[in-house]
């Protein structure tokens, strides 16, 4: 039956299909379906640069529109990769230039973005659109001001806790006068001065701007005058909130607030005067996402007072300062809450955080729609993880992080393995989740057992033997990133299943007992793997010691090969 | 793997709180043996801690094949238990009663109750997890020692933030000793137990336990657990898992923030209070209040078990003087006040500055007996004239 479907009409079908992995599933169903949908992709997401050359994206999909591109592995986020390690984009627009100009929309995360490829951007895609950077690095202001002077439809330019340098400033006067397709632009990110007469002319002429996000340079009185020309925002995020409650700008700021009823969605406050959130509170009724957590200097009171109004909050990012009475407030409040963040307020005082379980378990009474946790608490329990799994039974993402990495049940003083356990247990969609604490194998037993929908399980200092990584090895079937840091594991559970790593995406093992021979055993047995040994200072001298343990080790599969693109402190085998 | 006994174990463990349970595990009882079997195939052996696959909340595990009876009572039990261990109080710090406590108590001194709330395999007593038989086997002593221990002091005591505390105590041996003991395998937990209940009597300080000044012990131990994180490191790296960009700006930010207001920076503001005649000081968070009667309420609360005489309306010409002061009214005119040290090293009768002055000069709170504090009325005044 299906071979008597013109092409056309398969193509159209596949038109309703928006996510890569049912358009994945779809193209190996036979040869036509393939090549029918391969020619009408248009958007495409590479999870690891590295496991693909950009020459056989573009052969194989010559009409992408749309690219996502990751590159450095996720632990790099906490300074345990080598900045140099790779993931240049470069070699990917140089290709696209050459192959593919039709491309309007670039979104990267984890990679190094020069200068250089923002001017490429800027000059080889005429219809570009859309520019994503997250947690990137390697650009300055000036590859954004080419991208602004060049880029004539450009409607999204978005800045995600990227390291920028900032020499100039100049990059937000480069956009045209006849730029008025601007829809999203967040540049909260940078840290220098923008020209702010360039920005209230361009926010007064892009008539589409729904999205805003300032840096801490756009003082409160711009800030005013910006929401005067577009209260049709739906997404700002405010820079500086730092002013006098008595003045004239605050009162006017206050005004315009008012009739700015589509925000739905806040954030920034880089700089802030708690005495001035009062003028956010006409807003609070309609938003549907609310992130504080960059705005350390509102205390738990003014905290509460805020969320408290947010009647219809959804996603909340948030530091540890409300402390559990303020989340047990915020539960009582936001009953349609699906997605918490609480970060610790101070990164670099080890010792403490204001909240422990008991403001997680409050949230999940409060709170049943909660899907995505990300906790960082100075200690949490069985019995509280067993009452938040039953619940929040619809956890897809859960993310705990005590402080000290080995804590134990703060009142039983046994290992987290059974509140973790209940957790896998109870969410059977979870795809994601980070456990910390004291815990031993029998936690990775659980979710060999019960996480069959997880996707992406981080591990710091847990388990006693191979048998943890073992078990998770051979339960969870879907798994496709695996990272381990300072943990029990060696070489038996890593040479255990060689297969499955080319089921996943990629494996980090830094801190373990993996040694240097094993490595090369299983790179030698699988060659669709790059097994990539990092290594920082001495080892590198000694040569090869096959006894000796790796520090850090990453491991991906490929179908291009090892990289050439490495530095000298990675080793490829 | 019995994939259709672990979805009876879920439904089991969906209602681990409730009455109903019972029934469900009538349900489960019957296929008990079952999982036994099942569960002792698949066992693995460690070096002797016996690692099983087993469903973790065992309530269905809990139905014995011994008698009815017994796992009736173990279920009913193990349910009181756990409903209790999960009934949400949230109070003033200081508030939480004593029922609580002794619940807590119950739930850790109980060797009997702990079989209960860890997976269990019928009729064979301790062997299913591996907590259970590090418990029964290796360190049962150690850990019941240190219970028996503690019945003087309520348990909360024991167990309220004690891994940091010891750790503060004994800083380069204990984290070594963890890290050893995790690697050793079996052996971690009892390890571990062990440290603790070695350390933990001698170093605990007599003090009702509550959140607060938990904290503020902490915030003063600080660089005590710095040096105590694990892997011997007195800086774990990438520990906490904050990204570097968050880390960089916060630090930045929270300066900016302190310059501008000109504040003590954000966070908890713990002080300590003292009380003639109580036995143990308190802290309290000044920053948890916006107004001198939140704290009146809050100090009440804290110090309620202390007997406060209700003398009467004493009226002495002092406070006459300071008529307007509501604080020390609030104080039921009971002859206590509330006074504060001030930065100065002065001590001054709490409630004449604004709250926002108050908390920035504000040192140590004691709360004097009336008879005390009458010699600080005027010099209140004068100061109070002096800063305006």
């Amino acid at each position: 039956m299906v071979n008597y479907f013109p092409e056309e009409v398969l193509e159209h079908v596949f038109s309703f299909l928006t996510s890569h992995r049912d358009r994945n599933a779809v193209s190996l169903v036979c040869k036509s379906w393939y090549n029918v949908e391969r020619f009408s992709r248009g958007k495409v997401f590479i999870g690891n640069c590295y496991a693909i050359s950009p020459e056989r994206l573009i052969s194989r999909f010559p009409r992408v529109r749309s690219l996502t591109l990751k590159g450095k592995p996720h632990f790099a986020d906490f300074n345990l990769v080598l900045h140099d390690w790779g993931g240049y984009v470069y070699p990917w627009i140089e290709a696209m230039a050459k192959g593919c100009t039709n491309l309007e929309e670039l979104r990267l995360k984890r990679m190094l973005v020069s200068d250089a490829s923002l001017e490429l951007i800027a000059k080889s895609f005429p219809n570009f659109k859309s520019l994503v950077l997250v947690s990137c690095e390697g650009f300055t202001t000036d590859g954004l001001a080419a991208i602004a002077s060049n880029c004539r439809f450009l409607r999204e330019l978005d800045l995600q806790e990227n390291e920028v340098e900032d020499p100039r400033g100049q990059w937000l006067s480069c956009f045209p006068d006849s730029c008025t397709s601007l829809a999203s632009l967040n540049f909260a990110c940078l840290k220098g001065e923008v020209n702010l007469a360039a920005l209230e002319r361009l926010v007064a002429r892009c008539r589409n701007l729904k999205s805003l996000r300032l840096n801490h340079a756009v003082p409160p009185d711009v800030l005013q005058k910006i929401l005067a020309r577009a209260p049709q925002l739906v997404d700002l995020g405010a820079g500086s909130f730092v002013h006098d409650p008595e003045s004239e700008t605050y009162n006017k700021l206050k005004n315009v607030m008012q009739k700015c009823t589509s925000i739905r969605s806040l954030s920034g406050f880089l700089d802030v005067n708690a005495r001035c959130l009062p003028a956010i509170y006409p807003i609070c009724i309609n938003l549907s996402s609310l992130n504080l957590s960059y705005a350390p200097g509102i205390y738990s009171k003014e905290l509460v007072k805020l969320i408290r109004k947010c009647k219809k909050l959804q996603c909340l990012w948030i530091l540890d300062t409300i402390g559990d009475k303020g989340l047990s407030v915020v539960a009582s409040a936001c009953k349609e809450l699906q997605e918490l963040r609480v970060f610790k307020s101070d990164p670099n005082d080890v010792g403490n955080a204001a909240v422990t379980e008991e403001g997680l378990v409050a949230i999940s009474a409060g709170c049943p729609n909660l899907n995505s946790l990300l906790y960082f608490c100075r200690q949490m329990t069985n019995t509280a993880l067993i009452t938040v799994a039953k619940n929040c039974p619809n956890f897809i993402r859960f993310r705990l992080c005590t402080l000290d990495p080995i804590t134990p049940d703060a009142v039983t003083m046994q290992p987290l393995d059974n509140g973790f356990g209940a957790i896998v247990q109870s969410c059977k969609g979870l795809k994601r989740l980070s456990v910390s604490g004291l815990l031993t194998d029998q936690v990775f037993l659980y979710i060999g057992m019960y996480a069959e929908q997880l996707e992406m399980l981080s591990i710091a200092f847990a388990g006693n033997s191979d048998k943890g990584m073992v078990y998770v090895l051979n339960g969870c079937k879907k798994l496709k990133k695996l990272e381990i840091r300072d943990s029990p594991f060696g070489n038996m559970a890593l040479l255990a299943d060689t297969g499955k790593y080319e089921t996943m995406r990629s494996l980090w093992m830094s801190s373990c007992k993996v040694t240097f021979g094993a490595c090369k055993s299983l790179a030698e047995k699988m060659p669709r793997l790059n097994v990539e040994i990092i290594n920082e200072g001495d080892e590198m001298e000694g040569g090869s010691d096959d006894r000796q343990n790796v520090e850090k080790m990453y491991l991906y599969r490929t179908l291009v090969g090892p990289r050439k693109d490495a530095p000298d402190s990675v080793w490829t085998l | 793997m019995n994939r259709i006994l672990g979805r009876r174990a879920i439904l089991n463990f969906i209602y681990l709180m409730s009455p109903p349970l019972l029934d469900v595990e009538g349900g489960g009882r019957g296929n008990a043996p079952l999982m036994s079997s099942s569960a002792s195939g698949d066992c693995i052996s460690q070096s002797g801690s016996g690692l099983k696959e087993c469903n973790f909340l065992g309530l269905s595990d809990c139905s014995s094949v011994d008698s009815s009876a017994v796992s009736n009572v173990c279920g009913e039990n193990k349910n009181n238990l756990n409903f209790k261990a999960t009934e949400l109080r949230l109070g003033l710090p200081g508030s939480r009663s004593p029922e609580r406590d002794s619940d807590f108590s119950l739930l850790s001194s109980g060797k009997l109750d702990e079989k209960q709330l860890f997976p269990l395999l019928p009729s064979k007593d301790g062997i299913c997890s591996l907590m259970q038989k590090s418990i029964v086997s290796g360190n049962k002593r150690g850990f019941s020692d240190t219970m028996d221990g503690f019945s003087e002091i309520k348990s909360s005591v024991f167990t309220e933030g004690k891994w940091m505390f010891n750790a503060n105590g004994s800083d380069s041996g204990t984290p070594q000793s963890v890290v050893e003991a995790k690697l050793a395998g079996n052996a971690g937990i009892n390890v571990i137990l062990t440290n603790n209940s070695s350390g933990a009597q001698p170093s605990m300080k007599k003090e009702v336990p509550t959140r607060a000044p938990k904290e503020g012990q902490n915030k003063m131990n600080g660089s005590n657990n710095n040096s105590s994180a694990p892997a011997a490191k007195a800086q774990v790296v990438g520990w906490p898992p904050i990204r570097s960009f968050r880390k960089n700006t916060l630090a930045t930010t929270s300066k900016n923030n302190e310059e501008v207001d000109g504040k003590p920076g954000p966070g908890a503001l713990f002080i300590k209070v003292s009380m003639d005649g109580a036995p143990y000081l308190r802290k309290v968070d000044l920053r948890m209040y916006s107004t001198y009667q939140e704290l009146s309420s809050a100090l009440e609360k804290m110090f309620m078990c202390f007997t406060i005489r209700k003398c009467g309306s004493q009226e002495t010409p002092d406070r006459e003087m300071l008529g307007e002061n509501k604080f020390k009214d609030l104080l039921h005119g009971s002859d206590y006040v509330l006074t504060f040290e001030d930065k100065d090293g002065d001590w001054m009768l709490v409630g004449d500055v604004p709250w926002g002055m108050f908390i920035e000069s504000c040192k140590r709170l004691k709360i004097m007996k009336g008879s005390d504090a009458i010699g600080l009325a005027p010099r209140t005044m004068e100061k109070s004239k002096n800063q305006n």
